[in-house]
């Protein structure tokens, strides 16, 4: 059994076909969230030191996560779109920053709120919190960089220069619990030491990581969708899905 | 000012008032849950929007 990939590389077959996925994820992140949030909130115990606080981090931590993840992912649809000049790809890119800035976003403030109570401050100059906040100065760079720019095959390509250079942040963000000392704690998960809190607590938040993860995928795909409609909008397929939605 | 009472596996919070206090962190977590809620409803809402008005410019 072979597919033709190719074939979806075009936005007049990959439109109908994001159209599905965006419905397929968006059903998977609410049934996701739906039981990690019942773990976290009754099936977790307290935690012995942060007394029920802790249960920001099932949002906070798959957050700030997403917000690495699709920076990373929206560097590379720009990096293939600048060495191939796909132009699906440049789309995909321009889809995936504004959710990416919504988790970025998400993971600062959770990390304010959790902040408050546990260390007593709502921000430090520290490199973890720094490093993520430049991670969403970034998102906003990218799109704002591209909203200056009125043809959209230059706005891609400004973009994608940006959205390279910028993906170095992203492993500053990941290891600078460990290059820096910091206020902020090292990983809650990894892959070389044995996790350092309950089964339970560790559950939610991943299954809370899965339900962000597909919610992100049918938001970039919806987006993607509004994206093909309006840079194609002189299009065959675009005109006959206009005159079929109204 | 009840936090969740822990009992075989599960915990138990006993009313909806220690439910919503959450052990005195009640505005922290739930600060964080509902702002989290309300960006994404609002992402839903504006590419709701914007594929509207995307198919309103083609016609």
């Amino acid at each position: 059994m072979s597919i033709n990939w190719f074939k979806y590389s075009s936005p007049q077959t990959f439109f109908p076909l994001a159209g599905k996925l965006a419905l397929v994820f968006g059903a998977l992140a609410i049934a996701a969230c739906a039981v990690g949030l019942y773990i976290g909130f009754f099936v977790a115990p307290t935690d012995a030191q942060q007394g029920e606080s802790y249960r920001i981090i099932f949002i906070h931590v798959p957050a700030a996560w997403m917000s690495m993840f699709l920076y990373v992912v929206m560097a590379l649809w720009a990096g293939i779109g600048l060495g191939f000049n796909t132009r699906l790809s440049g789309m995909m890119a321009s889809a995936i920053a504004p959710t990416g800035a919504l988790f970025t976003f998400i993971a600062l403030w959770t990390g304010s709120l959790w902040g408050k109570p546990t260390w007593g401050t709502w921000w430090v100059w520290d490199a973890r919190l720094t490093s993520e906040l430049i991670l969403l100065f970034l998102y906003f760079g990218f799109i704002a960089l591209q909203a200056s720019i009125d043809d959209p095959r230059r706005a891609d390509k400004a973009g994608a220069l940006l959205a390279l250079v910028g993906v170095i942040n992203v492993p500053i963000i990941y290891f600078s619990v460990k290059w820096w000392n910091t206020l902020h704690q090292g990983a809650s998960v990894s892959l070389t030491k044995s996790p350092s809190m309950a089964t339970t607590m560790l559950t939610a938040m991943l299954i809370m990581t899965f339900g962000f993860w597909f919610y992100g995928i049918a938001a970039v795909l919806l987006r993607a969708r509004c994206i093909m409609l309006e840079r194609e909008r002189g299009s065959e397929w675009a005109a006959q899905y206009a005159k079929a939605a109204a | 000012m009840g936090g969740a009472v822990r009992e075989g596996g599960g915990v138990s919070w006993g009313s909806l008032d220690s439910f919503l206090a959450m052990g005195g962190y009640g505005l922290y977590v739930w600060g964080s849950y509902a702002v989290t809620l309300v960006l994404i409803v609002a992402e839903l809402v504006l590419l709701a929007k914007r594929r509207r008005s995307a198919v309103g410019r083609i016609r």
